[in-house]
């Protein structure tokens, strides 16, 4: 039966090729687009961390002026001061805990050809590794006691130990970065977070680093401020010490809280240690530190951009619009064929029947809605890509969920469009059709 | 003309008969203007954002960065011959060394006030240390006061806190500081910077935009004289018109062999930086554009459809009314009214959701709210739209010849 009535669907679209291909292009145009600003949305709102989000958090300590909040109403600021950074790291109240920064270097490759180049570097804990579970391709990271003695170790990206080792097992040899010796502990393998969760402060689509380094190397060869310092209080004194021991905030600190359980004490230390720096004269503003989980975070930071935003709930009214077209073509098309639908219920067939014959139809014009869609979604990620440039790289790949769900939405919503006119089609009665012939 | 004569009447009452149809070609409209109207304000507001103008001579400047490495490295040499031979190469008009680069969305800003002391007003304004030339290489004008001249320039190292004696700053920012005097008398005036510190108005320049498109106070600038020893420096380079090409690898190669205890990186024009600071802008618009139009294509085909649809159902009818002495032009205007009334419903539900739908845009994404007349616009539009949709349909109507009632179909 249900090929009988695919073959009337199929007969009934080519006898109106110009309203059924106008259908089946709305439903793509509309599906395309609707399928375009989801899968950009979907990837930048993706859990880049899915099975330990909920473990790992963001601290936040509001350390700024008494006169003004950093962030209106009164948000603490995004990121903590070299003071805090290093005496949360020293108290290791947490299972594991990492304070951050980045900077960058040249790094001197020692071939006789290859040239000197910029790297992006992060500092960073040892505990950072293990935290977000970076991808090690050879060795490891550095140990704990590395951080403390401030050896000179490193981890390199995959990209990196191409350009200087040829992508050789270079663990253990010595690597040139600003100007030092360097023994490389690690290598890492391809490692792409979207949102690159851990540090989203100077944009979230970012690439992970090309060098991993100890923290402390930040005081050690003094190297320079990579993304943003916020000072509400300018440096006391000159020099680069005058600077990190300074109210301006350029670090990051993430922990890893097992349980509530932890969590809470962890927030009772916090609150314990902002009291004691308040009565140092320093913390001027009430209590307000904050432990945001990676999914709390990448909310506060607004890491899916308003224009994404925009642009999805404008294409799901596109969708809306092109439903309805749809909806009214069909309802022109299916009394168009009154007389047939009374011809057929008078010689035996059931509204049941028709029904479903009718809702058959629907649905081949929505699968072929749905492909069409899917090509034309495949061509908006395409243009996404060539208007925004390289950041939005791993914004546009389409997976096979997002496949799958396109020809779904254009399966139900076709049929859905299609519920009424089906409905009002059957509804005729076979006598006033058949009067007229 | 009476209302007997536009047929309004029938053409309600036929209508009503069909009251589905109707109803979802009204909310098409309405739908397709809500998002036509907003796009195009989007649209226009980022268009205006896009067309601030900088103010420096973006289409023959260049930049780029050198950072040095090694213990060798010594940045105070490196900076006096880099602009020695950046300037005495031909095709270079003026040349700078710079630490920020207007429209580039990375720069250093501080607080100024005009009366020493904490929890004083103080305004926000962007940074960029240049020495005697560059006013020149950035092509601005002193529109009172005067240049700095070279002995006002200092070396700036690294980690140094304190800020040269004179600065220059812009009208705009002039106004703000001091709002009850004229920017003429703002030279020679004292300004405050890290609450305490003075530096004395030097010059007013007519414009230079800070280095954040997105910022508010874009024209709050001030120029430093200071020329910086540290490790990583820009150089900004103004090339003679037409030469910008010609000169950027001679530039490039010439500093990379002339010093070997660094790398040269980042060389970009500024026309290229402009459009990255605003490519999320352009690509906005250029995706509404393309979704607007797209949408009102696909409403008109709908409106297309249905009225072909409907014609061909009421051929017979049609027929019958030639038959009876109707005009061609009694026929065309019955759709063409059909449609009108149609779209009229449409319309009014489109500018209620339209307004709606600002509100809502303005309530989670902050954007503007809708100037008023961008409404009454966008009915105009969508009205337009249906009765030029609808036109053919009837015309093919009105080419129903009257024998047609006359046959049993």
């Amino acid at each position: 039966m249900f090929t009988y009535y695919l073959r009337l669907a199929f007969k009934s679209i080519k006898r109106n090729p110009i309203l059924s291909a106008l259908m089946i292009t709305a439903i793509g145009l509309g599906i395309g687009a609707s399928m375009t600003t989801v899968t950009v949305n979907y990837l930048m709102s993706a859990n880049p961390i899915p099975h330990k989000s909920e473990q790992l958090f963001y601290v936040q300590l509001d350390s700024w002026s008494q006169f003004e909040p950093a962030r209106e109403p009164n948000e603490p600021p995004d990121q903590i001061t070299w003071t805090e950074a290093t005496n949360l790291m020293q108290a290791k109240q947490a299972f594991r805990q990492t304070a951050m920064a980045s900077t960058g270097g040249v790094i001197e490759p020692t071939g006789q050809d290859d040239k000197p180049f910029m790297a992006s570097i992060r500092l960073a804990f040892s505990d950072f590794f293990p935290m977000f579970d970076a991808p090690f391709l050879f060795g490891n990271g550095w140990s704990e006691n590395n951080d403390t003695n401030r050896d000179y170790v490193v981890v390199i990206s995959k990209a990196t130990n191409e350009r200087v080792f040829g992508g050789e097992n270079s663990v253990g040899r010595t690597i040139r970065i600003v100007g030092e010796n360097f023994r490389v502990v690690g290598v890492l393998d391809d490692w792409v977070l979207v949102p690159r969760f851990y540090d989203v402060t100077t944009g979230a689509f970012d690439e992970t680093e090309e060098v991993f380094m100890p923290f402390y190397m930040k005081q050690e060869l003094e190297l320079s401020n990579g993304g943003n310092t916020n000072c509400w209080k300018s440096p006391e004194g000159e020099g680069f010490i005058a600077f990190l021991q300074s109210e301006c905030v350029n670090y990051q600190m993430w922990v890893e809280l097992r349980d509530q359980n932890e969590k809470d004490q962890y927030m009772d230390f916090l609150n314990n240690y902002v009291n004691e720096q308040k009565a140092l004269g320093r913390f001027a503003r009430p209590l307000n530190n904050r432990l945001s989980n990676v999914m709390e975070w990448m909310e506060i930071e607004e890491v899916v951009a308003d224009d994404a935003q925009i642009m999805m709930w404008v294409s799901f009214m596109f969708l809306l619009v092109c439903l309805l077209n749809t909806i009214g073509l069909l309802l022109a098309k299916f009394t168009g064929k009154a007389s047939e639908i009374g011809l057929r219920r008078a010689v035996g067939a059931s509204k049941t029947d028709l029904f479903i014959q009718h809702l058959v139809e629907t649905a081949c014009i929505g699968v072929a809605g749905g492909i069409l869609g899917l090509g034309l979604a495949f061509l908006g990620l395409e243009g996404i890509k060539s208007l925004y440039g390289e950041f939005v790289q791993n914004l546009v790949g389409l997976d096979f969920t997002m496949m799958a769900s396109a020809i779904l939405l254009a399966l139900v919503s076709s049929i859905l469009a299609g519920m009424y006119p089906t409905w009002r089609a059957c509804n005729i009665a076979p006598a006033s059709q058949l009067k007229s012939q | 003309m009476s209302s007997n004569q536009w047929e309004i009447g029938p053409i309600f009452r036929a209508l009503m008969r069909n009251k589905v149809g109707a109803i979802l070609i009204a909310i098409q409209i309405a739908v397709t203007m809500t998002i036509v109207v907003n796009s195009i304000f989007i649209i226009l507001e980022r268009a205006t954002k896009i067309e601030r103008e900088s103010g420096i001579d973006e289409i023959n400047s260049f930049y780029l960065t050198t950072t040095g490495f090694g213990s060798n490295f010594d940045p105070k040499s490196t900076a006096t011959n880099d602009l020695e031979l950046i300037r005495s190469t031909a095709g270079v008009l003026d040349a700078i060394q710079i630490n920020a680069i207007p429209v580039s969305g990375g720069g250093w800003s501080m607080s100024f006030q005009t009366e020493p002391g904490e929890e004083k007003e103080t305004e926000g304004a962007a940074i960029y240390m240049v020495d005697e030339h560059g006013i020149n290489a950035l092509d601005l004008e002193v529109i009172a006061g005067e240049n700095f001249a070279a002995g006002d320039v200092r070396w700036r190292p690294a980690g140094v806190r304190d800020w040269p004696d004179n600065v220059i700053i812009t009208k705009v920012l002039a106004e703000s500081l001091f709002p009850d005097i004229g920017y003429q008398d703002v030279v020679g005036k004292t300004i405050y910077i890290q609450q305490n510190e003075p530096m004395i108005v030097k010059g007013i320049v007519d414009k230079i935009q800070a280095p954040w498109v997105g910022w508010d106070d874009l024209e709050h600038t001030v120029l430093t004289p200071e020329i910086t020893e540290f490790e990583s420096n820009r150089y900004y380079i103004r090339a003679q018109p037409g030469q910008r090409d010609a000169i950027m690898p001679i530039i490039e190669e010439a500093l990379a062999s002339s010093n070997k205890q660094r790398i040269i990186r980042g060389m970009r024009t500024v026309q290229e930086t402009r459009e990255r600071s605003y490519r999320a802008d352009t690509a906005m618009i250029k995706i509404l554009s393309t979704t607007m139009i797209i949408l009102t294509i696909v409403t008109g085909l709908g409106i297309v459809g249905l009225a072909s649809f409907s014609v061909n159902r009421r051929k017979k009818q049609i027929g019958t009314r030639r038959a009876l002495g109707a005009s061609q032009q009694a026929i065309v205007r019955y759709f063409m009214l059909e449609n009108f009334l149609i779209s009229t419903v449409g319309v009014l539900l489109g500018a209620v959701l339209t307004v709606g739908l600002n509100m809502l845009l303005v309530n989670i994404f902050s954007l503007n709210a809708l100037d008023w007349y961008f409404v009454p616009a966008g009915m105009l539009v969508l009205w337009l739209v249906g009765q030029i949709a609808v036109f053919g349909p009837a015309k093919k109507a009105a080419n129903i010849p009257p024998a047609l009632a006359t046959r049993t179909v």
